[in-house]
């Protein structure tokens, strides 16, 4: 049996629904499953509770002031030390922005590989050397990589897999006392700007994408008054926010969002490789363009063959007429 | 304010990325060479910061001598001095990569003194490791913030207020300098270059350093073509005829 050491992500009050993915990845490898919980702002015994019912085995609290806020070098020493204590063969997060960030710190301050965004573990994760399929490219290419490492760092690619629960037990719950470097707290969050509450675009049921083919910043109204009438939210494609038409806030793809609603309607979208891995999440596809062969049209799930600036108020006005 | 940024030179791929042969590496024959849009931000805001601190800008790349193109570029837009460490353009591991870095990090502060701010891309556009920036900045010692969209030095203090994107807002960090960060796309618009910037590129002089670095535990075996998905497209119709099939596809969904 090899021992399993999973970095905790915190959402609110509750471990993160990234981390209870990393959790069930982890039930791949014949082993005992670890979860390390940086500082004590969290409530240990409901996460003690959770953690249990998906297979972990023991929680390691680490006490120390500086841990209770996030903060990535800190937070990065706490999982060093924690693999010092527990000895772990394989250490393990969820891709997610800050399970890689603080995954790569452990790693750095340990002068280990860290292999981030793997789409599966296997078994053979227990040994010194091992073959990893990982994402490239945001999602467009696979790179099957060799790790040698007598511990192995490794990232799961957020959503490569569902977190399922296992049972009822619950896991024990261990407080570690930890000598964190008070020179960390340099790098902590000290506050929170948030947009007013509401669907984002990562989050919205039905997206209507623009992108080069709208044409200009004004002809997004459309767009944006769909989105009013069906309650979701407008996205856009790099060449729209290269032209300054829409914020980098609304950008699907590779180095915007990814985005996963029951529709996504694409106009005016070519569908390059890196917007598609923003967008293939999405349950269903339309793609409105006037040009059939376009990859984002052979790829969706339905198409519209036409001028996006005739067919979007058309649309607008079936939708009012319907409604009366 | 001194700031350095650090690029690689991907490919810049078209509708799909096709692999080598011998599964490599991506099969760049007819493609053109690019940066990451995220290092693209870094580039920008080096420019941005040298202009309105009265400072300077350098720019680095890790890679083949032709990677020269994209050190020409940055420059083109602002950057004032550019470095290359220069390898023979096969793939180094990210641990490699970041000893190489921080080595020349340092030998280019001993001759001009600290950067204030090393900015980075939050990941680079092709292997997307999440960790050199990470690994340099630890072996610096200072303090380092990954995913950053917002940045606004207060050099009276010593201090840099950095804002990193979250579901629905901005987590807020206030960091010493010097200090390392990874940035992201919209951090800013980056500009094109103009004629004027091009010529002035081409005065710009490489310093070439040969990039040395002990090799690190991750290897690529091989790139895969991810398994591709099925797709029957199904013709809803043309020009506003489709506009009640559009509606009732709305209607099939519980959209409406
Ligand atoms: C490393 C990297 C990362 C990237 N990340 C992203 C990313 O996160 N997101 C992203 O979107 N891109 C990204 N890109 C850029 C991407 O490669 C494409 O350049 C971009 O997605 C193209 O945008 P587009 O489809 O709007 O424009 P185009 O490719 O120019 O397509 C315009 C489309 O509009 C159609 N059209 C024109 N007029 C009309 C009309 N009147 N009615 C209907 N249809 C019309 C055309 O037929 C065409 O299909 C990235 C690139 C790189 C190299
Ligand atoms: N070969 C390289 N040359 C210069 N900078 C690099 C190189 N590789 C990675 N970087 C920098 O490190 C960041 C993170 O890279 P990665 O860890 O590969 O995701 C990139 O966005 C670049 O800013």
């Amino acid at each position: 049996m090899i021992d399993i050491l999973v970095l905790a992500e915190i959402d609110g009050e509750a471990i993160s629904p990234a981390t209870l993915e990393a959790i069930t990845a982890a039930r791949a490898l014949d082993g005992t499953i670890h979860l390390l919980l940086c500082g004590s702002s969290m409530d240990a015994e409901a996460v003690a509770e959770v953690a249990g019912q998906f297979g972990v085995e023991t929680v390691h609290v680490a006490e120390n002031e500086v841990l209770d806020v996030f903060s990535p070098e800190a937070w990065g020493q706490a999982l060093e030390l924690a693999i010092d204590e527990i000895s772990p063969d394989v250490v393990l997060a969820s891709g997610t922005s800050k399970g890689n960030e603080v995954l790569a710190h452990a790693a750095a301050r340990l002068d280990l590989p860290f292999v981030a965004n793997c789409t599966q573990l296997t078994a053979d994760l227990a040994d010194h050397e091992v073959a990893l399929t990982r994402i490239q490219w945001g999602g467009s290419l696979l790179e099957e990589a060799l790790l040698t490492a007598d511990t192995r760092i490794v990232s799961i690619a957020h959503h490569a897999l569902e977190a399922e629960p296992l049972g009822t037990d619950v896991a024990d719950i261990e407080a570690i006392e930890m000598d964190i470097d008070q020179l960390y707290a340099r790098t902590h969050v000290v506050g929170r700007e948030m947009a007013e509450a509401g669907v984002t675009l990562a989050t919205a049921p039905i997206v209507f994408g623009g992108g080069r083919g709208v044409g200009s910043a004004e002809a997004f109204a459309p767009l944006e008054e769909l989105a009013q009438l069906l309650g979701g939210r407008v996205g856009c494609s790099r060449a729209v926010t290269n032209n300054g038409w829409r914020p980098h806030r609304d950008q699907v793809g590779q180095t915007g969002t990814r985005i996963a609603p029951e529709l996504y309607v694409a106009s005016g979208i070519s569908g390059a490789i890196q917007h598609w891995v923003g967008a293939m999440a999405s349950k269903k596809i339309l793609a409105i363009n006037t040009d059939p062969e376009a990859n984002m049209v052979v790829k969706a799930d339905y198409f519209v063959e036409g001028d996006l600036h005739k067919v979007l108020p058309a649309v607008i006005d079936e939708i009012k007429s319907r409604r009366t | 304010m001194r700031v350095l940024c650090c690029v690689k030179r991907v490919p810049a791929p078209g509708a799909k990325i096709n692999i080598t042969a011998d599964g490599q590496d991506v099969d760049s024959a007819h493609l053109g060479f690019a940066m990451s849009p995220h290092e693209e931000c870094a580039v920008e805001e080096a420019v941005q910061l040298a202009d309105r601190f009265e400072g300077n800008s350098t720019v680095l790349t890790l890679g083949a001598p032709e990677a020269e193109e994209q050190l020409r570029y940055a420059a083109s837009l602002g950057v004032q001095s550019a470095v290359l460490l220069s390898t023979d353009g096969s793939p180094w591991d990210p641990q490699r990569t970041a000893r190489a870095i921080a080595s020349a990090v340092q030998t280019l502060e001993a001759d001009d003194g600290p950067f204030d701010l090393i900015l980075f891309g939050n990941e680079s556009a092709d292997s997307g490791g999440f960790q050199v920036g990470v690994r340099v900045a630890h072996a610096l010692g200072r303090p380092m913030v990954n995913a950053i969209k917002g940045i606004e030095p207060d050099l009276g203090a010593g201090m840099v207020t950095a804002k990193r994107e979250i579901d629905g807002g901005f987590e807020v960090y206030k960091l010493p300098l010097p200090a390392v960060m990874g940035v992201k796309e919209g951090l800013n618009l980056p500009r094109y270059p103009t004629m004027k910037g091009r010529l002035a590129s081409k005065k710009v002089e490489v310093g070439v350093i040969e990039a040395e670095g002990e090799v690190g535990g991750q290897r690529r075996v091989r790139l895969i073509q991810p398994p591709a998905q099925e797709s029957n497209t199904v013709k809803l119709g043309e020009g506003i005829e489709a506009a009640p099939a559009i509606v009732d596809l709305f209607d099939e969904l519980g959209l409406l």
